[in-house]
């Protein structure tokens, strides 16, 4: 990481166009593309801004807080010559700062002088290490089907109104290093946590602040906070503020950090809105046509390296507008991160905590930190099973909605009971509850146990004769 | 050896514009700014040009400078490829990460290939030999098992006028000299070949005979030939990259080309982790010991991420130049369609669909035109088969990238969001796919695997569109209300479905499935299948049938029967004829 001292550039007085959060400034030479400015209104107060395209004589800008107060004659922009660069230390754990990386809870800077780059660079995939430790939460649909490996990038796909914000505090909480099945619990290795706010309430910062009290992981967290009633621009540095100090952390601190961004739909219509002003050509839904590579510069800097002990997990947060999963929020963040936990309406409506629909969601790193000496050796099959079982019980209701219950085949009958108990024991756990991973395969197994052993396919026939506790006697 | 062509005059992401020289050539390589990142003429008007620079340009100033080299962007073509990994422009990755860590910096400049590497080479021709274009001058073994024909450039031909000995040479070192009309060129194991332009051949053959994935929905229902072209187009978290893994791991190709386009770095990482450790079946050697693999991540260079494909098929030419059976995948050509239309923004171009430039298809047409199997300009035969996946926003086909895909390929793999949220994998639709290669391929099953492959292929289809058009009725009246005839139609596709067509990557058994295996399997299922209608057609319940407990064994049978144990099947079939052969004798009276 490069070390910036800040030199004065060149200032120019008054600027040629305001549009929006976008300046068109004239009369600049030599300025450097994506370099930091500082813009001084006529009062003298100062915002930052930075460079999004430079020209023969004019720069485009882009005013993080907006170009409110501004004026044309009467602003002055200064061109700092460098990216933007925010500090990092381990100092800046405990402490609250607003979404350029400023602190706002009364203390002072940070007292470093290392600085980085936001945009960070892109990790060489000769360097790093694949993900095959698994984190521990404690959730069932998590831990037994969707597994969460260190290094991860596992968002949660929610909807207004869900208690995405409550699920995700609750992995904060219980989040531990995986051990073995039936290995003794030992006091588990804690993870420093990032957060990072885009463009939510107040209150639901507030209740991550909260939480994190609550679970004596406050020293261990730092926050970057654009809440509602920031600026929406600034929201694009927000989300790469905090992954430069986790970077930062797990990669020179050899930390294992936790981090979780939210909400990132807030952040996608940010971007949309100064790609509008811009009049770039939209591709889907008004967003513009680089969304993809430009989210997948902040979910790519997950992971581990050969060269440090830490790692990076991420846990963004999206709320699907209109629960819609194919909007290009989600679904350009499906194409990059590695699986998705989505919460499901209906669930929530039966009163589910977490109300995590398991078919559609998915953890691709799964298969490499779950089995033998992982977990347990039949986790796998088990988890195979659990979703094949579960994916029949949903046609076996709809055919029960057009004939009614009692028309189905026993086996069938079997089916919605399996559902309802999977629904109701494996996916449904207290706010609190921290289950073992054991616990976790027991539940299963014990639903598994409900349907007849020849419907058992997934599984093999020793696992069967070992887990099997359910009365069908055949073979 | 590069003067300043011009000064930069205007900067946007990855494009920038620069003033100066009409001189330029339009493809030219260009440097710039004062770092000298590697950029790539796109356009020139008057004396402005339009590049497109293929590292990151935060921190580039206007009024730098621009330097020409006068050649297109090429790739470095010898012994070493092998093993490799590359970023979109052939900078070996290994290399950027010994000089500068984890993170990769701007303006790193490395050989693509070793000039310090001595190969131990062995000539083919003698001095007064007339060679032509493509002409193999001699060879070294690249690994244990793979042969690197050394060969003229396709564009000289001439007499030989000296040969080097036996011995080892660098890849820089002359081992010939020809004399190309009045001129001695002295011709090394290096060569150079512009990525856009495809490496000239002789002929098209037909392609007739399947590559080899040991997939069975592939290989059994929907074959892609070697020299074909197949596209596999799914939602997120389909299968698109397991399929191509596999198919990368497994398919019966002499080199492997995989392309990560814009995708993720663990998927990359996993590659080079995995493959040292997995051993071709056929030639016993670790699988990369066949692969380049070509990494351009979703996180880097947005206009490398362009050039990746063109690099990428680049090397497989030369190897099928060589004589040898090369498979490309492409993961995802959605990414790439992605990288041209985002240049293309930048450039202000009137868009077409979505966004997309108008020359989309015929960049796709282009690509997907470098598959083929070849007569050689040395007489070799030689192929590259094509495997791009597909990325379409929401999942839906409709989209252009997917639509003008389909125009330039012949197999298409359909994945399906419900086959894979059920855990169906590989989730390929069996309906929405389709195969042109089928009645191609049909012959080489015949002769050597000495099965009457197409007509089992296509009763199983049959059964199959039988199931799917009784699944509409079972929705709305249950399956009890089915003849018996109709539910054994559903006992056989279950056992298609689960036995044959899911397939676990991650199951060290199931993972390959060797021809034999796979016919076995269908021939089983299909028998089981004649002889439970003969009963049902007696009067049978079909609870009888469904409850025989060969029936789990068949399901079983892909990941408990290796592909070695192919007698355990003639035991399976002991058991249908056991199981069955009593029911048939109750029924029988
Ligand atoms: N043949 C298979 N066997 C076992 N599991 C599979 C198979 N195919 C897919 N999967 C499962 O599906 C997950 C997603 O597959 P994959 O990563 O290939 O999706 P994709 O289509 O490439 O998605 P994206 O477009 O986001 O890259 C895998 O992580 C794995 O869990
Ligand atoms: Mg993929």
């Amino acid at each position: 990481m490069s070390e910036v001292t800040v030199q004065g550039g060149q200032e120019v007085v008054g600027v040629g166009r305001i549009e929006g959060p976008i300046l068109v400034v004239e009369g600049a030479v030599n300025v450097s593309y994506d370099e930091v400015v500082e813009i001084q209104d006529s009062r003298g107060q100062i915002r930052r801004g930075r460079v999004l395209e430079v020209g023969e004589g004019f720069a485009v800008i882009q005013a993080f807080a907006g170009s409110t107060g501004l004026s044309i004659d009467g602003t002055r922009v200064r061109f700092l010559g460098n990216t933007l660069h925010i500090p990092v230390t381990e100092e800046m754990l405990g402490r609250i700062f607003d979404g350029l990386g400023n602190p706002i809870d009364g203390g002072p800077e940070p007292l470093t002088d290392h600085y980085a780059d936001v945009n960070g660079q892109p990790i060489n995939p000769t360097a790093r290490i694949y993900p095959r430790d698994y984190i521990q939460t404690g959730i069932s649909t998590i831990d037994g089907v969707n597994t969460l490996l260190r290094g991860q990038k596992l968002p949660l796909f929610s909807g207004a109104g869900m208690p995405h914000d409550q699920l995700a505090a609750q992995i904060v909480r219980q989040a531990t290093l995986g051990k073995v099945a039936g290995a003794p619990q030992t006091e588990g290795e804690e993870f420093a946590i990032v957060f990072a706010a885009m463009g939510v309430k107040n209150d639901v910062a507030d209740y991550f602040r909260r939480s994190f009290t609550e679970s004596g992981a406050l020293t261990r967290v730092a926050m970057f906070l654009n809440l509602a009633d920031d600026p929406p621009v600034e929201r694009i540095v927000t989300p790469r503020a905090a992954l430069t100090l986790a970077e930062y952390l797990a990669y020179e601190r050899e930390m294992h950090v936790l981090v979780v961004l939210t909400d990132m739909t807030n952040y996608g219509e940010a971007l949309r809105q100064i790609s509008n002003v811009r009049g770039e050509v939209p591709s889907r839904k008004g967003y513009p046509g680089y969304l993809y590579s430009d989210l997948a510069s902040m979910y790519e800097r997950t992971g581990r390296i050969r060269t440090s002990k830490g790692s990076i997990t991420q846990i963004p947060i999206l709320t699907m507008p209109n629960d819609d999963i194919t909007h290009p929020m989600p679904d350009l963040t499906g194409y990059i991160t590695e699986g998705q936990i989505v919460l499901g309406r209906e669930l929530n409506f039966a009163g589910i905590y977490p109300p995590v629909a398991v078919l559609p969601s998915l953890s691709r790193l799964m298969k490499d930190g779950i089995g033998k000496n992982r977990t347990r050796d039949d986790h796998p099959r088990w988890g195979a099973q659990l979703y094949a079982a579960y994916a029949k019980t949903q046609d076996v209701r709809a055919l029960a909605s057009v004939i009614g219950e009692e028309e189905l085949s026993e086996v069938d009958q079997k089916y919605l009971k399996f559902g309802r108990a999977f629904e109701r024991e494996f996916v449904n756990q207290s706010f609190t509850e921290n289950r073992t991973i054991e616990r976790t395969l027991e539940i299963g197994w014990k639903l598994l146990s409900m349907l007849p052993k020849k419907e058992l396919t997934r599984v093999t026939l020793d696992e069967i004769a070992q887990y099997y506790k359910g009365d069908d006697a055949s073979n | 050896m590069s003067d300043q062509v011009g000064t930069i005059t205007w900067i946007s992401g990855p494009v920038v514009r620069a003033r100066g020289s009409r001189n330029v050539g339009m493809l030219e390589l260009v440097e710039v700014g004062t770092e000298r990142l590697v950029g790539e003429v796109i356009g020139l008007k008057g004396d402005q040009m339009t590049v497109q620079v293929y590292e990151e340009t935060a921190g580039m100033q206007t009024g730098a400078p621009v330097y020409g080299t006068g050649l297109p962007l090429s790739v470095e073509l010898g012994p070493g490829l092998i093993q490799s990994i590359y970023d979109g422009v052939q900078r070996p990755l290994p290399l950027i990460e010994a000089a500068m860590g984890s993170f990769i910096n701007r303006g790193a400049r490395f050989d693509p290939i070793s000039r310090e590497k001595k190969w131990k080479f062995s000539p083919r021709v003698k001095v007064g030999d007339e060679v032509k274009g493509g002409a193999i001058l001699g060879a070294v073994m690249e690994t244990d098992t793979l042969e690197h024909r050394i060969m003229l450039n396709p564009d000289d031909s001439g007499t030989v006028t000296w040969v080097a000995a036996a011995g080892e040479y660098t890849v820089t070192d002359a081992i010939a000299k020809v004399k190309v009309g009045k001129e001695e060129k002295s011709v090394s194991m290096l060569q150079r070949w512009p990525v856009r332009r495809a490496r000239p051949f002789t002929n098209r053959r037909g392609a007739n005979i399947p590559l080899i994935t040991g997939q069975r929905i592939l290989d059994t229902f929907f074959p892609v030939a070697k020299g074909g072209a197949a596209g596999i187009p799914g939602p997120f978290g389909s299968g698109k990259t397991v399929t191509q893994h596999s198919i990368a791991k497994w398919a019966d190709a002499e080199v492997i080309v995989y392309i990560g386009c814009g995708e993720r770095g663990n998927e990359m990482t996993e590659v080079l982790q995995e493959f040292p450790h997995l051993v071709d079946p056929r030639t016993g050697r670790p699988l990369m010991e066949r692969t380049v693999l070509i990494a351009n991540t979703s996180n880097m260079p947005v206009a490398a991420r362009e050039a990746s494909i063109y690099t990428g098929i680049t090397i497989a030419e030369y190897y099928r130049d060589m004589g040898y059976h090369v498979a490309l995948m492409a993961d995802s050509t959605s990414r790439w369609a992605e990288a041209l239309r985002e240049v293309s923004g930048r450039l202000e171009e009137m868009p077409a669909e979505e966004g997309y430039p108008a020359y989309l298809a015929g960049r796709l047409a282009e690509f997907y035109e470098r598959a083929g199997y070849v007569d050689n300009l040395n007489g070799t035969q030689g192929s590259v088969s094509i495997v791009g996946a597909v990325s379409p926003p929401g999942g839906d086909f409709s989209e252009p990238v997917t639509q003008h895909t389909k125009r330039f390929i012949r197999c298409f793999w359909a994945l399906d969001k419900s086959l894979a949220s059920a855990r169906h994998f590989p989730a390929i639709n069996w309906l929405d796919s389709y195969s042109e290669y089928i009645d191609d391929v049909a012959a080489w099953w015949r002769e050597k695997v000495g099965k009457d492959w197409l007509t089992m292929r296509n009763r199983a289809m049959e059964l199959l569109s039988e199931e799917s058009r009784l699944s509409q009725i079972v929705k709305l009246v249950g399956p009890d209300a089915l003849p018996y005839t109709e539910r054994m139609v559903l006992e056989t596709t279950r056992l298609i479905r689960e036995g044959i067509l899911q397939q676990n990557a991650t199951e060290a058994v199931d993972a390959y499935s060797s021809v034999e295996k796979q016919i076995r399997l269908l021939e089983l299922v299909l028998y089981f299948h004649e002889r439970g209608m003969a009963i049902i057609k007696r009067g049978a319940p079909i609870n009888l049938i469904h409850d025989l407990p060969v029936v789990d064994t068949i399901i079983r049978a892909k990941s408990t029967v290796t592909n070695e144990e192919m007698h355990k099947f003639d035991d399976i079939q002991k058991q249908i004829d056991e199981q069955m052969g009593q029911l048939d004798a109750e029924y029988r009276s």
